[in-house]
């Protein structure tokens, strides 16, 4: 078969299985762009790079599978880098192509030229240049093969024009990029580690977002219960566990509940699965768990011992180890560790207003969401105060329920992340829950969204500041404010119908829950303005640096707020 | 404590740049990076001197064997491998110095590969227990310039084995 690189390189993401394809065109890329024409892959066209690359992980962390994306070369490549550096954080498998300028002009300074292997080489589990047609025959099944293998991660292509250009003779097409099996982990370490359970007074299981990636959340859960050992969560875990499982202790960290944090501390041994003790997860490391041996398993082994010692490190799959410990583990009862557990989490629930008195705190509001929506409903976060609430008070039922920037935090992932997820997911409930600084960092996929007309309700938690940063300049920088209040604040709904979306302002003065109840009743996309408290603050916090049990608590509201 | 790396990587385009890259970019130093290909042209050999302690270079070792260029990495402890540094001096030695830092020269088995009327370059090769006091007895002379390989290193193998 005669064809041309860029024709080459359509029918091995076909033949990926690739049918979504989000992007921008431009002159680097457009011969693939030519290629893509009449083709079954259907290209959504974002309307800016980083869009794209969002809307790519969108489908990649509903699905697990890995997701691409188009850019053109120059500021197409640099615009997808935030996408790119927040799924390496997040370890979301990403193939992200972009087209470069012919190898003749490369290093020539040419028209929109930049060197993106060198600016994604160190933010990609790994990155090509491809230098001849029938390299990408090598080179697309082994950047899926990586993006999905072992530690997920993303990966980048860059296509020179002339290759795509150039006209290749092909035998055989190669087999599809697929998931390698691991080396699984030996039966010592988790013998080890059913010794270590046996033996412990007071175990807690740490999980975080591998336990999501590598489909053990129902496995972990059947740990907890065989060994009475109550769970904490990271950010990336939510989902893993219904937050009704009486060994469910929520989120722990900066912005934990203090039962979960306190519980830490008093753990005689904690079990993390698929964590990477962050330092959101575990304020000072020097004393967190101070009183634990830590048991740790992870896909990557350099996750091993990288910030706290393990007494005990297993690599693998987390599914894998967890259903050959459960085979080996005797049942435990712990009644009085498992009663401490329930006695912290009834000692320290989260600290907020009754809903009759104040329907529209943040905390009142996720509650509602979660009654308003589907088990099933897709969550996606921007980053800030609106991101903690949700972790805090939404209640997930189901993995990969809440797509979220955990790793890099990046503002402007929830809008084009819920294309992704609604794209990826048909028939099923998205829900973005924003910012009013969040959603205007990448407020342009709202074009996007009505052209796509996809079932996403956009809410804007609003209190017209950068909340997060206004909240640390109060607690810790003597409430000297800078650079956090937005003095002009935009007319979203207004915004929205301008996009051609349907767009809604809650009047806090009618019943405001009612109104959002209206609004996401209705059919297609909308975006709902939902005014809340400017000072609401998120609480409890770990002041950063300080130790999990030193947390802050919501002080009781002066009687004029 | 300093430690020797050797690292087998695939001769693929950009394979320095990823290996340097992690190094700074995970905040690791290094004292000297040498890079030159094996007898196998599809395979370079990289050796890397570090200062650290043995977590630190736990987790060089963990990161750099998730390179997907990299084949091999091997941590060579004290004693466990031939280790040496080809290291060029240029040195001020005028006819009055020149006979004695030949003499100096000959102690330490170097060699002087070029003469002029005002300096000699001189080549010596070992490890830096050789190299470190043979600088500091040219030092009085004048040391113009210098240019070292950084230290190479290949395991020893066991003569009773």
């Amino acid at each position: 078969m005669k064809t041309t690189g860029a024709n080459l390189l359509r029918i091995l993401l076909e033949r990926q299985g690739i049918h979504t394809l989000p992007g921008i065109p431009g002159g680097a890329i457009l011969p693939f762009y030519d290629a893509l024409h009449g083709s079954a892959i259907r290209h959504v066209l974002a309307r800016h790079e980083q869009g794209a690359g969002f809307i790519a992980q969108g489908m990649a962390r509903v699905t697990g599978r890995a997701a691409a994306c188009l850019a053109t070369s120059g500021p197409g490549a640099t615009n997808l880098l935030t996408a790119i550096a927040d799924a390496r954080l997040d370890s979301v498998p990403l193939v992200a192509i972009t087209g470069q300028v012919s190898q003749s002009l490369i290093g020539t300074d040419a028209f929109q030229e930049v060197d993106t292997y060198g600016l994604t080489l160190p933010i990609t589990k790994h990155n090509f240049l491809v230098r001849s047609a029938a390299e990408l025959l090598d080179v697309v099944p082994l950047a899926f093969q990586l993006a999905e293998s072992g530690r997920p991660g993303p990966v980048a292509i860059d296509v020179p024009k002339d290759v795509q250009n150039a006209t290749i003779e092909i035998d055989a097409l190669p087999e599809p990029g697929r998931r390698q099996p691991l080396a699984p982990c030996p039966d010592e370490p988790i013998d080890a580690l059913a010794h270590l359970l046996a033996h412990a007074q007071r175990p807690v299981l740490y999980l975080g977002g591998g336990v999501i990636s590598s489909d053990a959340s129902a496995l972990a859960r059947a740990l907890a219960h065989r060994a009475s050992a109550p769970i904490v969560s990271t950010l990336m875990a939510l989902g893993a566990i219904p937050p009704e499982d009486p060994l469910f202790m929520g989120m722990l960290g900066m912005h934990g509940t203090q039962g979960t944090n306190f519980l830490l501390e008093e753990a005689d041994l904690v079990l993390a699965i698929g964590a990477r003790f962050d330092d959101r997860a575990t304020g000072k490391v020097a004393e967190f768990c101070p009183r634990a041996t830590i048991a740790h398993i992870d896909i990557d082994p350099a996750e091993i011992g990288k910030i706290k010692t393990a007494f005990l490190g297993l690599v693998g799959d987390a599914a894998d180890i967890l259903r050959r410990l459960l085979d080996i583990l005797p049942p435990q009862t712990r009644p009085a560790w498992r009663a401490r557990a329930a006695e912290l989490r009834a000692t320290y629930p989260l600290q907020h207003p009754p809903r009759s008195e104040d329907p529209l705190h943040p905390v009142n509001l996720c509650r509602f969401l979660g009654e308003q929506l589907p088990a099933d409903a897709i969550i996606t976060t921007d980053v800030g105060q609106h991101q903690m609430w949700v972790a805090q008070a939404y209640p997930f039922r189901q993995p990969r329920t809440l797509l979220t920037s955990g790793g890099l935090g990046t503002m402007g992932f929830g809008l084009p992340a819920a294309i992704g997820a609604a794209l990826a997911a048909p028939g099923r409930r998205v829900a973005c829950v924003s910012g009013d600084g969040s959603i205007l960092m990448n407020i342009q996929e709202l074009a996007t969204l009505a052209e796509e007309n996809l079932p996403v309700a956009v809410l804007i938690f609003n209190n017209t500041h950068l909340g997060l940063v206004r909240q640390q300049q109060e607690l810790f920088y003597r409430q000297r404010y800078e650079a956090s209040r937005f003095a002009s604040s935009p007319d979203f709904a207004a915004i929205a119908r301008g996009f051609g979306v349907r767009g809604e302002r809650i009047d806090p003065m009618g019943d405001p829950l009612e109104q959002i109840s209206a609004a996401l009743a209705g059919e297609g996309p909308c975006v709902i303005d939902i005014p809340i408290h400017t000072t609401a603050n998120v609480y409890p916090m770990v002041p950063p640096g300080a130790a999990n049990r030193q947390m802050l608590i919501a002080q009781p509201e002066p009687a004029h707020a | 404590m300093r430690h020797t790396l050797s690292v087998l990587v695939e001769n693929k385009f950009g394979v320095l740049a990823r290996v340097s890259g992690m190094f700074s970019g995970r905040g690791f130093n290094i004292d000297s990076l040498n890079v030159a290909p094996t007898h196998d042209p599809a395979l370079s050999r990289i050796t890397a001197v570090l200062n650290g302690d043995d977590t630190a270079l736990d987790m060089v070792t963990k990161q750099l064997r998730k390179l997907i260029n990299v084949v091999e990495v091997v941590d060579f402890h004290a004693g466990e491998a031939v280790q040496r540094e080809l290291l060029l001096t240029r040195v001020k030695a005028t006819s009055k110095t020149r006979s004695e830092i030949m003499q100096i020269c000959d102690i330490f088995r170097a060699k002087i590969v070029n003469v002029a009327p005002d300096a000699v370059i001189i080549e010596i090769t070992g490890d830096e227990g050789k190299l470190t006091p043979f600088l500091k007895l040219l030092e009085p002379f004048g040391i113009l310039e210098i240019a070292r390989t950084g230290l190479l290193a290949l395991k020893r193998d066991n003569a009773s084995a």
